[in-house]
């Protein structure tokens, strides 16, 4: 017995018709667009939570340059800080220091004696306690007057927005591709029944149900957006893969002074990517079927 | 078996191809159906084995009044018919064996049931060498034969064959018409749709005569012409 007859139930010739062969690389496009879309909405996710989490629990206070070398304010800030409820360390940020913060704006030839640069103070807080900001404040403006005191949270909330707007975009990419995918299976579907209209017809009048039909699209669409998908799944991760290389090795030149965050997906994010394909495969499969249900619907 | 009353049908908005139609074929009859080249033969056919609805009238099928089913209930009325199409309808890619299996293989038969049926239908019809041969490496007769034996397969209680000879040589043709004889023996109900007046003569069969879409009395005089 050939081969012909040892493969049942494939009536309908589907490597003639040309959304078979367009099918694949469609897929193929939308699984690695969407891939990418989705490793933009996790990462964010995870550098939102990043940031969240290193600010959290810091403060950083500000003072005007030294007046001269009678100029005690510093340490009445610190001796302030110190003893307040909540805080468990208050450590000036030394000229040096602070010089190395601006040098990315200002060039690292410049001495910290050449310019007036406001003392810093990086001021830790007990996780576990809430301290009240308002009396810390007017302790501070008491104990040194000029002083500032910076939670981040106008730059975190800044930051929030924007990495929110940045996932909204996302997940409006992958809502965009989700969308053209149905259309496209539906349009080859659409294709098939009309290339195959013939033997669709024989099928109808030996008395196959329409879900007999619909089986042999559901399974076909199955396959090529497996086939397909599959390939956009290697070359998403093969891009991922480039970027977070990329986009690692300018944090580490240097100095970490970067503000763009690093691609690094951990091993849930690389999971979800991998099922991709699969989704991709029931959505064609689920579009198939009710393609082919709908138009098998006019017959007789 | 089969039963119209008054049935008309159109195709779209067109003009009626079939007019006031009344008929009724009992259980284990062999009628020909005869008329000229656009009577309505293909269009009344197509009506029996369920391809198209009436415009008007009512038909009745297997004692079921087809008016009264869902789209649903017809597919399992449709596997107790069996067609022989005039172009046969094979599918060129699938072998002899497989295109004889599609009608079981639709109904749901196992394949290891539906091997030695097929086997045996394809020897039946003198074709046993040539299960792996697919259609377009046929000859037209060997293709007509395959046609008849899926269109059997399954046991139909119907047989409906639209020009099942008009392909074939005098000695095909003659061959043909025994294997349908052998059929109606074993009681299934034959509807045979030719051009062919002496065929139909000689095998002295009820004829279904249609002229412009209207069966006529001219029956028993167009068979003897």
């Amino acid at each position: 017995m050939g081969g012909v007859v040892s493969r049942p139930g494939l009536a309908i010739p589907f490597g003639r018709d040309g959304g078979s062969r367009f099918l694949p690389a469609l897929t193929l496009l939308m699984v690695f667009l969407a891939g990418l879309a989705l490793a933009a909405v996790m990462d964010l996710e995870r550098a939102l939570a990043r940031w969240d989490q290193s600010l959290t629990g810091t403060l950083t206070v500000e003072l005007p340059a030294a007046t001269g070398a009678g100029d005690k304010s510093l340490d009445a800030a610190l001796a302030a800080l110190r003893v307040a409820p909540g805080v468990t360390s208050a450590t000036p940020i030394d000229s040096a220091a602070t010089a190395k913060l601006v040098a990315p704006w200002l060039g690292a030839s410049l001495s910290p004696t050449d310019l007036e640069l406001p003392r810093l103070v990086d001021v830790r807080l007990d996780p576990a306690a809430r301290p009240d900001l308002a009396a810390l404040r007017a302790r501070l403006a008491k104990a040194a007057p000029g002083a500032t005191l910076d939670d981040h949270q106008l730059w975190l909330d800044n930051l929030a927005r924007f990495a929110r707007s940045a996932e909204l975009t996302a997940l409006g990419i992958l809502a965009l591709i989700g969308g053209v995918a149905v259309i496209s299976v539906s349009f080859a579907t659409r294709t098939g029944l009309a290339v195959h209209h013939d033997v669709i017809e024989l099928l109808h009048l030996m008395g196959a149900r329409d879900g007999y039909v619909a089986r042999q699209f559901e399974r076909q669409a199955l396959r090529l957006a497996l086939i397909g998908g599959a390939g956009g799944l290697a070359l998403a991760v093969a891009a991922l893969l480039a970027l977070g290389h990329a986009t690692g090795a300018a944090a580490f030149l240097g100095e970490r002074v970067t503000l763009l965050p690093t691609l690094h997906l951990r091993g849930w994010n690389w999971a979800v990517l991998a099922v991709l394909p699969v989704v991709a495969g029931l959505v064609a499969m689920a579009t198939a079927r009710l393609t082919v249900l709908a138009t098998l619907r006019r017959l007789p | 078996m089969v039963r119209f009353e008054n049935v008309g049908m159109r195709y779209g908005t067109g003009p009626e191809v079939l007019r006031d139609i009344t008929l009724r074929l009992e259980t284990g009859s062999f009628h020909f159906l005869t008329g000229p080249s656009g009577a309505g033969k293909t269009s009344l056919l197509r009506l029996v084995y369920l391809a198209e609805r009436p415009s008007r009238g009512l038909i009745s099928l297997f004692g079921e009044d087809l008016s009264r089913l869902t789209r649903a209930a017809l597919a399992p009325l449709r596997r107790r018919i069996g067609i022989v199409f005039q172009d046969f309808r094979l599918i060129p890619h699938l072998s002899a064996f497989d295109n004889v299996a599609l009608p079981l293989r639709v109904a749901g038969m196992a394949e290891a049931k539906l091997r030695d049926n097929v086997r045996e239908m394809l020897e039946w019809v003198g074709l046993a060498d040539k299960l792996d041969a697919r259609p377009p490496t046929l000859s037209g007769g060997q293709q007509q034969r395959v046609a008849i034996a899926r269109a059997v397969v399954a046991r139909p209680k119907l047989l409906i064959a639209d020009e099942p000879t008009g392909n074939v040589d005098d000695a095909m043709a003659q061959r043909l018409m025994r294997l349908f004889e052998e059929l109606n023996k074993l009681g299934t109900t034959l509807i045979i749709a030719t051009h062919n007046a002496a065929l139909a003569r000689q095998f002295g069969r009820p004829v279904l005569h249609l002229e412009a879409g209207e069966l006529t009395a001219a029956a028993a005089a167009w068979a003897a012409s």
